[in-house]
């Protein structure tokens, strides 16, 4: 049925129903790339949360989702410049005006920012506040790492960050969690949002664009045969910017980061099965608990923000020479398992990348799942290298992965990301490796074979010359590393 | 620790004022609520349209087709324009040199350059409308950096700036040593979090009013008259605050405020215009970057002799404010020490880049890393600690005080700054443990670095020196302040607001200020130079002192007291013979009609400056300050953390002891940004690939050093008569950070052991630092 709502053509039977602070919220010619801040500001006047950049890296935009997953409601930050408003079904959305209470009074959070002196020019503020309380919700005496941490994902240009960090270490002096009204509410809240949950499959159309959210993973897998030129969204880290950086229309899309099939764990005593819809947070446990170096590495992949709607199967998926996560994947020697329809292969994730913008994928065919063979006689050693320690593109990403016997390597994985137009291994130089001893003669010839791997290119991250020396002496300090048992960072734990 | 707040609590007395507040931001229970409204939170009257502009993509080149017939034809478009259409003036030169064109006409002279505007319903509309146009180039030689500037004959900007004392010819040849070198100095994108915005409401008569987020309201107003064809008086400019600054919203807004008001007139609407983050930094003006060439003598002592320096500039297509940041660039090479003999020569260099503009700092912070250079230079040469190359050459007395530009240093606390500091942060102790360190350690380097700062007070241009305030007392005892300068983040209105409450003893809820409004104060200076609470305190104290001269007056025709024996405490105004409460007062006045509303004026005395001549005083006072940094670096890949800061920082006796640290810090790590991460890169097509926080990296929470002791020279009081003896503090803490590079310097040279002598240019990414490492490392094996 086709109507005109808010001056634009819709056809539809799709409704978004989430709740926006207290208010059940049931919207009708959604627009696929609409997103949640210009929602926020332009149709309900909240003006507290900010567009600072529009991309996810700044956090000025920052509010919380609620969400029940595996029968508990829980609250994440979440970038709302990049969020698109058909993700939002059975969600709770908190913008920082839902903080204070109904007679004015501050909630500890805003109470701790203002006694520390937190904000100055007052932009990223409330960014910062909602970043600051996500946090507290999880952690209510962090370490100065974890605060750390928790800021990831927010820009200050005005205070250095002293007065915030005050702040966040003493929330808990003004107030505590059992008085928090969203935790009160939280049982109430959860069971509202279960009866949201998608009954059935919703299709909209608006302005001649239309999006798919499926109620199933069965759903999806026919609907994308249907629709063979879609584009899938999951956290919409990347597609997001296509909207509002490219001012790309995409259509038709088809909206899967709910799908509950597609975030499934499963560790079993050989390998670990994540769905392709698993974000950054909730992958990240699992793989530090099997792989120990992991835990850092992720913890340099953006902001809290972004890992916590970013998907391991988007990262892959979108095929980035620089995507952090695929050469991981390949250093743990990780497998795919592709979908078209009801037919699978698995396929290794170094061969789903061909060459730039080339991926062995077929038409209609996705990413279901991504299995971590477990091996407890891995070594495994992950190196980011960026302009910024924390919340930056990679200018290389390398993990090295092997096994030894005898004190001799074999099994030798070298992957590199930034350092070619596809992440991957350096064969010549891992051929070099396997059988030998890890030592500084060995090095020096691997690191000469590196050259034959690969051919960087200059770009704003770095040089090529940079990029090519700092590869190789990862393989002299991964030597050292080895050798001396301990982790040489001058970057702090986090 | 990681803060210490020296609070004074030494008790004051009855009749004494007391400035100190302790006040936290005036809309920081604003800030966490997200209530606080910024331009782009007003509501919109009904029917208001968006503006976006078309940018052109070609660095330098003659426009030979320009097709606008897609943008036109995008439904929801209502108008579309180019340079015809300006009714007045196309020119937004904040020097009146009329080389900035607000939009390009046939000449493209960078890429970015708005070329068209787009009228439509919505923003997204007009931004995707503005990239619809068909536009053809006939392409010309560009030159997007200084070595080719200056390979191509060096056009500059503005006039060249010569500073010169003693001879410098005679002095280098006669010198014991002397080292010729030179370094380059990157750029800075201010990445305010809020991005340039207007928003233009037109009203009766032609007038109009813009809601800009502008450091200069005036000169919206000047700019946007102009355009229009329209007198001053038709044009109101408000600004109730910014999301930061930082010199990026001095000229940066007109341009903007420009646009939507232009928009605004033709289609008889309000109209916005909210630039993206991206074509924000493409499109605007950042930070020099510059090439400091040096010829220093000095002798075995580390004592300099003469320093010939010439300092390039970047300045990209137009002057802007390059003049007057190259010139002030000239003015702080020598920071805390005495050239006997200099030569100092700027040459702002015309290239096809974005103009650049004023950023904190204005130029000083380029030309003290030049110094600075100097300093390191000579302690490599000679061996020696660098700090103690400082100490031999510090500013002392009479003809050991007088500046390249002949003004004389009078109130140098240098030397005890930096004593002090060196005490408190065990200086010689951890610089010993760090060269044993760096001896042995194969995987790590460290460094350690003690720089001073001292930085001029006062516009350059005498003329801007000035401020305006009006201030209001109503019936019921509350005040309405107002004053030129305007709030973006530093708590400018924080500190006004108490200087009024305190001179009444009121609680600082009595008075309100309000958003800085043209049709309030007119004529203001730009708020800039760190100036902000020296300009607009003076002039809201010469109004408050005017209406209790007012005030007065009454309580003695009353009571037939003494005006010299009244004070006020406590919301009551005392006298020898009782007391009358503030608003029982203010009644009476009102009652027996005298005037509650006052208008103040201040201008700096003291300063001259003749630029032909190169000699004056072009600084009211200086403020100092110094900063102890420790580093480390990893050997392999270049990262580097700075691990540990000290800063002991003169603010006179300050304002407000919160908002000082918090300028004191923000400026520190803004700076620190500038010397490490935040990198601009032009691709060969001389097109800027950083602009956008995913390219362009400020420093993060974590980026802070985890140790970090920040405290007031709390001794130290203004020699000159500014507002309570304090001193400006939005610049100089910024130049504290090249403690850090010089600390980053140490490390990669390995404790300066290695033979060659060591550079290290900035921005010293971990590329750099690995570079400088290798260079080091390698020709020191040789």
């Amino acid at each position: 049925m086709q109507k005109s709502i808010n001056n634009r053509i819709v056809d539809s039977n799709s409704v978004v129903r989430f709740y926006l602070n207290g208010d059940l919220i049931e919207l009708e010619g959604v627009g696929a790339r609409d997103t949640l801040l210009d929602y926020l500001r332009l149709n309900k006047s909240l003006m507290g949360s900010k567009e600072g950049c529009g991309e996810g890296d700044c956090g000025a935009c920052t509010v919380l989702v609620g969400r029940v997953q595996s029968g508990s409601l829980e609250y994440k930050t979440m970038n709302s410049c990049i969020c698109l408003m058909p993700t939002l079904n059975a969600s709770h959305i908190v913008t920082v005006e839902n903080l204070r209470a109904l007679d004015g009074t501050l909630h500890p959070v805003q109470r701790a920012m203002v006694n520390s002196h937190g904000s100055q020019c007052g932009f990223c503020t409330p960014g910062i506040v909602m970043s600051l309380y996500g946090a507290w919700l999880q952690l209510i005496e962090p370490t100065y790492g974890n605060i750390e941490k928790s800021l990831q994902g927010n820009l200050c240009r005005c205070t250095g960050y002293g007065p915030i960090i005050e702040a966040a270490q003493s929330i808990s002096t003004y107030g505590s969690l059992s008085e928090d009204k969203l935790l009160q509410e939280q049982p109430t809240m959860k069971n509202n949002l279960i009866d949201l949950e998608l009954r059935q499959s919703s299709i909209g159309t608006c302005e001649s664009s239309k999006f798919i959210v499926p109620k199933s993973l069965q759903s999806f897998s026919k609907f994308f045969l249907e629709h063979e030129d879609a584009t899938l969204v999951a956290g919409a880290t990347d597609v997001g910017l296509w909207i509002t950086k490219h001012l790309a229309t995409i259509n038709p899309v088809i909206f899967i980061g709910n799908l509950k099939e597609l975030k499934n764990i499963e560790v079993n005593k050989d390998q670990i099965n994540l769905g392709s819809c698993v974000t950054y947070s909730q992958c990240q446990p699992i793989l530090s608990k099997h792989f120990p170096t992991v835990n850092e590495y992720f913890f340099r992949i953006a902001g809290d923000q972004i890992r916590n709607v970013g998907t391991i199967g988007g990262n892959i998926g979108n095929a980035s020479p620089i995507g952090d996560l695929a050469p991981l994947f390949i250093g743990l020697s990780g497998t795919i398992t592709l979908r078209r329809g009801e037919d699978r292969r698995i396929i290794a994730v170094e061969d789903f990348f061909v060459d730039y913008n080339v991926q062995n994928i077929v038409k209609s065919e996705f990413i279901e799942k991504i299995h971590i063979p477990l091996n407890e006689n891995l070594f495994l050693f992950t190196y980011k290298i960026s302009k910024r320690r924390d919340e930056d593109i990679s200018t290389v990403s390398a993990i090295f992965s092997f096994e030894v016997l005898d004190e001799k390597l074999f099994n030798v994985r070298l992957v590199f990301g930034g350092m070619g137009p596809i992440p991957k291994r350096a064969k010549h130089t891992e051929d070099i490796l396997n059988g030998n001893f890890f030592d500084t003669s060995i090095v020096k010839l691997a690191q000469l074979a590196l050259e034959s791997d690969f051919q960087p290119i200059s770009d704003m991250r770095a040089t090529k010359n940079y990029r090519m020396q700092v590869a190789k002496n990862l393989i002299q300090k991964c030597q050292l590393e080895y050798n001396s048992n301990e982790r040489i960072k001058v970057n702090r734990d986090v | 620790m990681f803060r210490v707040r020296t609070v004074k609590t030494e008790k004051v007395k009855d009749n004494k004022i007391n400035f100190i507040s302790h006040n936290p931001h005036e809309s920081s229970e604003k800030h966490v609520s997200g209530s606080a409204q910024y331009v782009d939170d007003i509501p919109l009257p009904a029917g208001s349209l968006h503006a976006y502009i078309g940018f052109s993509e070609c660095a330098h080149g003659l426009i030979t087709s320009l097709d606008l017939s897609d943008v036109r034809e995008l439904r929801g478009v209502i108008d579309v324009f180019t340079a015809n259409s300006i009714p007045g003036n196309n020119d937004i030169s904040p020097t009146g040199k009329n080389d900035e064109p607000i939009l390009a006409e046939n000449e493209v002279l960078f890429w970015g350059q708005p070329i068209f505007v787009v009228v439509a319903k919505t923003r997204n509309i007009a931004r995707k409308a503005a990239r619809l146009a068909k536009v053809t180039y006939d392409d010309l030689d560009f030159i997007s950096d200084i070595r080719t500037a200056e390979a191509n004959g060096g056009v500059l900007v503005a006039p060249s700036l010569e500073l010169k004392n003693g001879n410098v010819e005679n002095a280098l040849k006669e010198a014991p040593r002397r080292i010729k070198g030179e370094i380059e100095i990157g750029g800075q994108d201010h990445f305010y979090l809020e991005g340039q915005v207007a928003l233009t409401l037109p009203g009766e008569d032609n007038d109009i009013t813009v809601f800009s987020s502008t450091q200069h309201p005036s000169e919206v107003q000047h700019m946007v008259s102009q355009a229009l064809g329209l007198s001053s008086h038709s044009v109101k400019v408000e600004v109730r605050r910014m999301g930061g600054g930082f010199g990026g919203k001095e000229t940066q807004s007109n341009q903007f405020a420009v646009l939507s008001a232009l928009a605004a007139v033709r289609n008889n609407c309000a109209v916005k215009l909210r630039l993206d983050r991206d074509d924000d930094m493409i499109c605007t003006g950042k930070r020099h970057d510059f090439i400091g060439r040096y010829d220093i003598g000095f002798d075995q002592t580390g004592k300099i002799w003469g320093v010939d320096v010439q300092l390039s500039a970047r300045c990209g297509f137009s002057s802007d404010l390059s003049g007057p940041v190259t010139d002030r660039a000239l003015f702080h090479i020598d920071n805390c020490y005495f050239f006997p003999n200099a030569r100092l020569r700027s040459f702002p260099l015309k290239t096809n880049t974005v103009s650049n503009t004023a950023f904190r700092g204005f130029g000083g912070p380029q030309g003290m890393m030049v110094g600075e250079r100097i300093i390191q230079e000579i302690a490599f040469d000679l061996q020696k600690d660098p700090l103690e190359i400082r100490k031999v050459n510090l500013y002392g007395k009479k003809n050991m005080a007088v500046t390249p530009y002949h003004q004389t240093v009078t109130d140098n606390i240098a030397p005890r700054i930096i004593s002090e500091l060196e005490e408190k942060g065990k200086y010689k102790e951890r610089r010993e443990k760090i060269i044993a360190f760096n001896k042995t350690n194969k995987f790590f380097k460290k460094g350690i670095a003690l720089t001073p700062v001292k930085f001029g007070i006062s516009f350059t241009a005498t003329w801007y020196n000035q401020a305006g305030s009006l201030i209001h007392i109503y019936t019921d005892g509350s005040i309405y302040l107002n004053h030129g300068g305007t709030e973006m983040g530093q708590g400018l209105h924080t500190k006004m607001a108490s200087i009024v409450a305190a001179e009444f003893d009121l609680p600082v809820s009595n008075i309100k200020v309000s958003a800085t409004d043209t049709s309030k104060v007119p004529n203001t200076s730009a708020t800039a130079a760190s100036s902000g609470s020296d300009l607009n305190g003076m002039a809201v104290l010469n109004a408050v002192n005017t209406l209790k001269m007012r005030l007065s007056g009454i309580i003695c025709d009353l009571y037939h007291t003494d005006k010299k024996t009244i004070y006020y405490k406590n919301g009551y105004a005392v006298f020898d013979c009782g007391k009358i409460k503030f608003e029982n007062l203010v009644k009476m006045a009102y009652e027996k009609r005298v005037q509650l509303s006052a208008a103040g004026f201040y201008k700096t005395p003291k300063i001259h400056w003749n630029r032909d001549k190169g000699s004056g005083r072009p600084f009211y006072y200086f403020s100092y300050g110094a900063a102890l940094a420790e580093v480390t670096v990893d050997e392999f890949t270049g990262e580097s953390s700075v691990d540990r800061v000290d800063i002991l920082h003169d603010v006179g006796e300050s304002l407000n002891e919160h908002i000082d640290l918090g300028q004191i810090e923000g400026g520190f790590i803004q700076g620190m940004g500038w010397l490490t991460n935040e990198e601009l890169w032009w691709n060969k097509e001389g097109q800027l690939k950083t602009h956008a926080p995913s390219t362009y990296k400020i420093p993060l929470a974590s980026d802070r050093p985890r140790i970090f002791n920040i405290e007031l020279a709390n001794w130290s009081k203004n020699k000159e008569r500014t507002i309570k003896r304090s001193k400006a503090v939005g610049e100089p803490p910024f130049m504290l950070a090249i403690s850090v590079h010089e600390a980053l310097l140490m490390a990669a040279s390995y404790s300066y052991t290695c033979k060659v002598r060591p550079t290290l240019n900035s921005p010293a990414t971990a590329e750099k630092v690995l570079e400088c490492m290798r260079n080091s490392r390698i020709k020191s094996l040789e």
